[in-house]
């Protein structure tokens, strides 16, 4: 076993804050100190602008898929009640009754 | 134009601060259910209190923290805090965005008080300032007072959220186990602007998969992303 490597508890965790922290401030900065020396391309900003919707995907497809149908017929669900109501709240309860009346039948 | 320019003058006053407080209360909704549904998951993920605290009051990014929530560890070694900073900073990355366009603004702002405007900025509450900058409001108060209100609601949110989360019993009978996904995929939904726009999703979702069938670990995130922010620029 490698302990060399193994951070002890707690100050793993409060590493990881540290450094999420860090560089998501680094991220809130960036645009003002870019601002004044780099110029956002219209193609920077195409691309940022697809970023919230492909880390969403990127994230949520293989962990529903891993779950099987079940996960996926509640992200279905979830996904139709919210456009449906336009209400967040709806959404979720939509997505985890399903899974929940599913994992109740089987 | 001459008799415009001293009143489109930036400036700070402390009734800003009240009014951005006001302005803020429409986004009061949607990061109360963010919080609450992150708060949930961190405390089903195993997380403490402190850790889940921590991660909203300093972290202060919903999208990240999710994400987070999916790598965290038991055990830290320096790779996987390598790994969880990758991410974050991939997932946050839309926030340059958000202070280019506040630059001209802060311009001649107290290094110290623009330090703090940027911590607290979000989507929801750049959105409310930019509206209010756009119909020529020119108090830098109002950026902070909704910053400050709405951090405040954040962390208030995601500590009833991880009680919520902590005292149900049995937790995967209500599917909570998956709450995680289910909120990111109804966040979808506001996102979406046509099958076009849609498009770099797509190849991040089969980037996504195709990485995580081959690689071990959460690189399908990074990989993913990018994939879809490449995509972003391609496509016109």
């Amino acid at each position: 076993m490698n302990t060399a490597t193994i951070i002890a508890s707690p100050w793993g965790s409060v590493l990881a804050i540290a450094a999420m922290a860090f560089v998501t401030y680094l991220c809130r900065i960036a645009g003002v100190v870019l601002m004044s020396r780099v110029r956002i391309t219209p193609r920077i900003e195409r691309g940022l602008r697809a970023l919230p919707g492909s880390i969403i995907l990127a994230t949520i497809l293989p962990v529903v898929i891993d779950n099987g149908w079940p996960a996926v017929a509640a992200l279905v669900a979830a996904v139709i009640a919210m456009a449906v109501t336009r209400i967040d709240i709806v959404g979720l309860l939509a997505g985890l009754g399903t899974l929940a009346v599913i994992r109740a039948l089987g | 134009m001459s008799l415009m320019s001293p009143a489109l003058r930036p400036y700070f006053s402390t009734a800003g601060l009240r009014h951005g407080a006001r302005a803020a209360v429409p986004a009061f909704p949607g990061f109360i259910m963010f919080a609450l549904a992150f708060g949930a998951a961190a405390a089903q993920k195993g997380l403490s209190l402190g850790e889940t605290l921590g991660l909203s009051a300093f972290v202060y990014a919903g999208a990240s923290q999710m994400v987070g929530l999916e790598i965290w560890q038991k055990v830290w070694t320096p790779s996987t805090i390598l790994t969880i900073m990758t991410v974050t900073a991939i997932v946050n990355a839309r926030m340059i965005l958000l202070g280019a366009t506040l630059q001209p603004w802060l311009r001649d702002e107290p290094i110290a008080r623009t330090a703090l405007n940027l911590f607290l900025i979000t989507e929801a509450g750049w959105l409310v300032s930019t509206r209010y900058h756009n119909e020529g409001g020119r108090d830098v108060g109002v950026l902070l007072g909704c910053g400050i209100i709405l951090w405040m609601v954040w962390i208030a949110a995601t500590l009833g959220g991880f009680f919520a989360g902590a005292l149900v019993p049995e937790p995967r009978r209500f599917g909570l186990d998956l709450v995680m996904p289910i909120f990111f995929g109804v966040m979808l939904v506001p996102l979406w602007k046509g099958t076009r726009a849609a498009l770099p999703w797509l190849v991040a979702g089969v980037v996504a998969l195709i990485v995580h069938a081959l690689v071990p670990g959460y690189v399908f995130i990074i990989a993913g992303a990018l994939a879809g922010v490449a995509a972003g620029m391609l496509i016109e």
